[in-house]
């Protein structure tokens, strides 16, 4: 069992949990996940490592309570246990020592992003973020970014902080303003990785995106998190997850997460029924 | 004076429209009585072909003289001298092509049912079996076994025996490998799977879930943390597509993937189990191994109208269990044969058709079975909304990327000296499906076995 050492709020839908596994400290680099499970029932969710500490052997994970899993991974505190925590999966990301690099974070996107930035920086990259949220609460770990990126860019859907609008549109104008860049790392949801590509493509900026299909085993055996790269065939779970983004196949991938969207809904309703008769306990 | 009839005593079964609506058990297994009757159509060769036939060796004509007697017991002793998982073996050997296929009876008329004979001796043992007490003398020499299929399970029990301190990893949360992820209840119920199990930790044998040999620790670790010997069973966890178009559409399944969502996340349960799976009122399944077949008849459980089992040779290659095709033809599935899907058509996402070819027999290729040629212009459509692809598994490739001077074939199986299964990297064994590609649950049992053996031997000399 892997005990749950700390839990923080990062606003109304997204938490933050330190939790006791050696086996997947000891060997996690940026860019690689986790996969979990609440319960003798309960789903396999994979969720990225956000950041690690050998010495303590923990892993650190932050989540979006989006369905019936995530809440029940949500109900535990800090002292339960979870029922079974594996990895690290997938392939660690391909750091390139290069000159200039942009991290594009939308919503808990900045949490597998952050290692990974933070790893160029070490290696004397430039770095600097754009980090993107529905509203000011969304905006996630704008200070930790700041220890070592030279700019961190923050917008909002609705102006509450930082720019009014979206991550693309500061891209954009950087790229208009004729900075350099070297590569842009984008991280968050499908359509905003792929509306990020949108803008470096022309440019034929190099643009790496991490991918979060439906997956169970997590480890290449069930092909159910198969995404097409450049035309082929790749499984996310073995090959990534950090892809080429100039050559993912975005629309099918939005397509594919949408397979259980019924089933997802039926869980999450009888998950409220439940709070509701346990007297709203959150 | 042995019993002369000709037809091997039937084993009762749930009716077939029954069955095809539930997860349970289909073939219900002998009765003492009926065991006795069939073991009685033994004629006791003195050459004993059948032993010849089996992978692992299992003293056939002893224990069913055994078994005649009504000693039960004493069959489950002879048997398990041999197979640890003698109630798995019972119901998934292909026995038709190995003891079975062997035996003398088989001549003129049908061969004595060594597979039910087995099955019903492991059956009452557990019901009825005493717990022995395993006192083994430990060595104190450590070794490892990734994978807890049925190679890894097998090559783990023999060591344990032999007093061995073994740890093995497996990288789901459940133990059995393919006999929980891939087999369905009603073919293996996963009570029978989880009982073997723990007839192999009562051993002394520790298992370690949650831990992927390659990711959370690699075979050079291990062997730096005092582990004398590895053995790899990791089995063909990679799932081949055809590369026709339309793969990637919502509705496809490869056929591990809709195996799992079934038999280890139970989504024939959902939504009482979390992880669903969903499926359409006419379901195709491409290919006709046992895993396809799994596939179509689990489909079929799970309510589907139209069941096809699409495949592009005739009814003389199929290669699955003589058993399986005959009990998925009486649960309904439908054959197409010499069918061969072109396309799958999608619409919003969603598969809503495959394209197929018919297709003939030509020369025989190098696998000796005629080659399915397409006749031309023969293209139609099937209605379907789901398309599960069963046409074969890649051995995982986690073990391969992350060890250094481990050999390996162009298509990713693991290359063994077939005599001890030694691997190329010193202290490292390997077999199972990731040594042969994908194969049976004995074949792995079998180079479990082996394995074993020459483990043993190899660190005696030490």
């Amino acid at each position: 069992m892997y005990k749950i050492l700390h839990k923080e709020k990062l606003n109304d839908v997204v938490e933050l949990m330190v939790v006791h596994a050696p086996h997947v400290s000891r060997k996690c680099e940026p860019g690689q996940f986790i996969i979990l499970r609440v319960g003798e029932d309960g789903e396999r969710i994979p969720l990225t490592i956000a950041d690690y500490d050998r010495e303590k052997e923990t892993i650190t994970i932050i989540y979006q309570i989006v369905g019936y899993s995530t809440k029940a991974l949500a109900a535990l505190n800090e002292g339960d246990e979870i029922t079974d925590f594996v990895g690290p999966l997938g392939e660690p990301t391909k750091l390139h020592a290069s000159k200039h690099v942009i991290g594009v974070a939308g919503g808990v996107g900045s949490a597998p992003l952050y290692p990974q930035l933070r790893a160029l920086a070490q290696m004397g990259v430039d770095v600097d973020v754009i980090i993107g949220g529905r509203e000011a609460q969304y905006v996630l770990w704008a200070d930790e970014f700041r220890k070592f990126c030279k700019n961190v860019y923050i917008t909002t859907d609705d102006g509450s902080l930082g720019q009014k609008g979206f991550v693309t549109q500061v891209l954009a104008d950087l790229i208009d303003q004729g900075e350099a860049i070297d590569e842009v790392i984008a991280i968050g949801p499908v359509p905003m990785m792929k509306a990020v590509v949108g803008v470096t493509k022309p440019h034929n900026i190099k643009t790496s995106v991490s991918l979060n299909p439906i997956m169970i085993d997590g480890t290449g055996m069930c092909g159910c998190c198969r995404v097409t790269v450049d035309g082929k065939i790749k499984f996310a779970c073995v090959d990534g997850p950090d892809f080429d983004g100039l050559q993912v196949d975005f629309d099918e991938l939005m397509a594919r997460q949408r397979m259980f969207k019924e089933e997802e809904h039926q869980m999450d309703e009888q998950a409220n029924r439940m709070c509701n008769l346990m007297g709203g306990v959150k | 004076m042995p019993n002369m009839s000709l037809e091997k005593v039937k084993m009762p079964e749930q009716e077939p429209q029954v069955r095809n609506q539930n997860f349970q058990e289909v073939a219900l297994g002998y009765t003492k009585e009926q065991a006795m009757e069939e073991a009685t159509r033994c004629l006791n060769c003195k050459h004993s072909p059948c032993k010849n036939g089996c992978p692992v060796g299992v003293p056939i004509p002893e224990f069913i003289s055994e078994v005649a007697k009504g000693h039960f017991e004493e069959a489950y002793e002879i048997i398990t001298q041999e197979n640890a998982l003698p109630a798995i073996c019972g119901r998934v050997c292909p026995q038709e092509n190995q003891c079975e296929g062997k035996c003398v009876r088989g001549i003129k008329g049908e061969s004595v049912g060594i597979g039910r004979l087995e099955r019903f001796v492991a059956d009452y043992h557990r019901d009825h079996g005493q717990k022995k007490d395993n006192h083994i003398e430990r060595n104190g020499i450590k070794v490892a076994v990734v994978g807890s299929g049925p190679a890894g399970m097998t090559c783990a029990g023999e060591l344990a025996k032999k007093g061995y301190d073994v740890t093995v990893f497996e990288a789901l949360h459940k133990t059995g490998g393919v006999l929980s992820y891939g087999i369905p209840e009603f073919r293996l119920p996963k009570d029978l799977v989880q009982k073997e199990i723990d007839g192999v930790a009562d051993l002394g044998v520790k298992f370690e879930t949650n831990v992927v040999v390659g990711r959370s620790i690699t075979i050079d670790e291990l062997q730096e943390e005092g582990y004398a010997a590895i053995f790899v069973g990791s089995g063909a966890g990679l799932p081949r597509f055809q590369g026709i178009p339309g793969e990637n559409l919502n509705g496809v399944y490869a056929a591990n993937e809709f195996l799992t969502r079934v038999n280890l996340m139970k989504g024939y349960e959902f939504p009482k189990h979390p992880t669903p799976v969903k499926i359409s009122e006419t379901v195709c399944v491409i290919g006709a191994g046992n895993v396809a077949m799994d596939a179509a008849r689990t489909a079929k459980r799970l309510g589907a109208k139209n069941v096809y089992i699409v495949y592009r040779r005739g009814e003389q290659e199929i290669p699955a269990r003589a058993e399986e095709v005959h009990h998925a033809k009486e649960e309904g599935i439908i054959f197409k044969l010499l069918t061969n899907p072109v396309k799958i058509e999608g619409k919003d996402g969603w598969v809503h058709a495959m394209e197929c070819v018919e297709m003939e027999l030509g020369e025989p290729d190098e696998s000796g079975r005629r080659r399915p040629v397409v006749k031309e212009g023969s293209n139609f459509v099937i209605e379907t909304g789901t398309v599960i692809v069963s046409i074969g598994q890649s051995p995982n490739p986690l073990i391969r990327q992350t060890t250094p001077g481990l050999d390996t074939q162009k298509w990713g199986g693991i290359i063994v000296d077939e005599e001890t299964m030694k691997t190329s990297k010193e202290g490292v064994y390997a077999g199972g499906d990731v040594v042969t590609g994908a194969a049976t649950v004995i074949l792995a049992m079998g180079a479990g076995k082996k394995a074993a053996q020459a483990i043993d031997e190899a660190l005696k000399q030490e």
